[in-house]
């Protein structure tokens, strides 16, 4: 399954400055395996020490934050559009 | 990314990783390179003293030694927030039973909610870092807040906000003449959203990119309580949580004025309000958790309505540390508080004020707070601007024709 994944700016430097790279995977874990396969370091800036979600990171799939859905176990549909922005509050 | 003999902006020196304590330069950052953490401002606070600080301006400028901002923001165009009534509310604290209570009426600010203090740190820094545009992503209080603050400083001002929010909040920043874009989607829709466009866009987001100065505004709701106190700290205080910012912000107000010797080291409890309907924190608080699990929220409190608040984990901690405790309240309970307050202290609070009001009933009733305690509520802002929640219960006691027999025979039936 290829996805697309929209990376935020402060991990744009692992992509040599992309703002959107595709990657595979039938889970949100395997893609960011697949990401971290082709931009080294990167899943670890997502993930933290225990491989869980950071606490200040937001990953979406189709506009669903994965919290609501399965987590990094969440399926990914070939074609899926994935979003990791990181957390900020306001009111 | 390191601190390059990055200016010093009054006494702030550096951003700081509330995480891991990186440190970058003062400028329009928010999330950590290392680890996505919050982005906080870093002090080094010189000599403050009292008398310095009561000669200053009757705003929240007074305390700007103790905020990130260029020295002289009085001077400069804004809306002068802040320095809003401590009011003693003896006729709440007899009907509840407690000994002595106050109402931090923030509901007083230029555009009647305790957002013009952070627009005034953001709007000051966006200022400063040479934005054309200033932004936000807001349920209603901060749209109003910087769409006027955009136009009093001849600043463009694009706010976001989801399209269901409150009639009041539409009008009261449309008004202003700034770009209002109205969103298909709750409040943690419209807060992601803003920041992918935060990151095309040479705009200030106040609650994005200028985040870190901007909740710095909110610590001076606590340096107001414990000046106009006459210069102590409460036994408590109940602040509303949304974010989770306003309450661990007043903690860190009240922590600076004891560092600083500006008060003497008392102990104090922080409490949170929440509405059952966007009850994240609370929920987490009472079943003892440290990891926020994000709701889709579905209450009458738009203003608090954040499912996903970023604050939250440093909410709990302040909460925890200080002995306070969380609670929730139904919109029942939330249009009961509104009305209780207004009609025992002459106080009209939007909704999340009717949150604070009930949650303290309720936490008073559950014995979970003490009657003894020396308590501040915190309004933030006004009833006006959520007249819906209460219309269906605010009616005219009668309706009669303009006739004297008629007043004497209607009145006479509602007063025995």
């Amino acid at each position: 399954m290829s996805a697309s994944v929209r990376i935020p700016t402060i991990l744009r430097t692992y992509t040599g400055g992309a703002a959107e790279v595709t990657a595979d995977g039938a889970t949100l874990q395997d893609v960011l395996d697949s990401l971290d396969a082709q931009y080294a370091g990167i899943a670890a800036r997502v993930l933290d020490d225990n491989g869980a979600l950071r606490r200040f990171v937001n990953v979406y799939v189709n506009d669903d934050d994965v919290r609501f859905l399965e987590g990094l176990a969440t399926p990914i549909a070939d074609g899926a559009s994935i979003s990791i922005i990181p957390a900020v509050a306001g009111g | 990314m390191t601190v390059t003999a990055s200016p010093a902006i009054g006494s702030a020196v550096a951003l700081k990783c509330r995480e891991c304590g990186t440190r970058y330069p003062l400028d329009a950052s928010y999330a950590c390179y290392e680890c996505f953490g919050p982005l906080e401002v870093a002090y080094e606070l010189g000599n403050v003293t009292r008398e310095q600080i009561e000669s200053g301006p009757n705003s929240m400028w007074r305390y700007e030694a103790l905020l990130p901002v260029v020295p002289g923001a009085d001077a400069r165009p804004g809306l002068q927030a802040g320095f809003t009534k401590l009011v003693r509310a003896d006729n709440l604290a007899r009907e509840l039973g407690v000994k002595s209570l106050w109402i931090k009426d923030d509901s007083g600010n230029p555009t009647h909610s305790f957002k013009d203090r952070v627009v005034a740190v953001a709007l000051e820094n966006g200022r400063r870092l040479g934005f054309e545009t200033i932004a936000c992503a807001s349920t209603g209080n901060l749209a109003n807040a910087v769409a006027a603050a955009g136009a009093r400083a001849g600043l463009k001002s694009v706010v976001f906000v989801p399209s269901n929010l409150e009639a009041g909040k539409i009008v009261t920043t449309a008004v202003y003449g700034g770009t209002l874009v109205a969103i298909d989607g709750n409040y943690d829709d419209v807060n992601r959203l803003c920041t992918e466009v935060a990151a095309s866009r040479d705009w200030g987001f106040v609650n994005v990119n200028l985040r870190p100065y901007y909740a710095e505004g909110s610590k001076t709701v606590g340096y107001e309580v414990a000046e106009q106190l006459g210069w102590r700290l409460p036994d408590a205080v109940v602040s509303p949580v949304a974010s989770g910012s306003l309450l661990t912000k007043v903690d860190k107000a009240f922590r600076e004025f004891i560092d600083l010797g500006l008060v003497a080291d008392h102990p104090y409890a922080i409490y949170g309000a929440q509405a059952t309907g966007c009850s994240p924190v609370s929920q987490a608080f009472n079943s003892g958790q440290d990891v926020i699990r994000p709701v889709k929220p579905d209450t009458i409190a738009k203003s608090l309505a954040i499912g996903n608040p970023a604050d939250g984990p440093y909410a709990l901690d302040v909460v925890r540390r200080t002995n306070g405790a969380i609670g929730d309240v139904t919109d029942e309970e939330v249009v009961e508080g509104i009305k209780l307050l207004a009609r025992t202290e002459g106080i009209f609070a939007e909704t999340a004020g009717g949150v604070v009001v009930a949650t303290y009933r309720k936490l008073l009733r559950e014995g979970r707070i003490d009657p003894s305690a020396e308590t501040v509520l915190l309004n933030t802002g006004d009833g006006l601007k959520t007249l819906d929640a209460v219309e269906a219960t605010s009616k005219p006691t009668m309706v009669i024709s303009p006739s004297y027999d008629e007043f004497e025979a209607e009145y006479s039936k509602v007063v025995s």
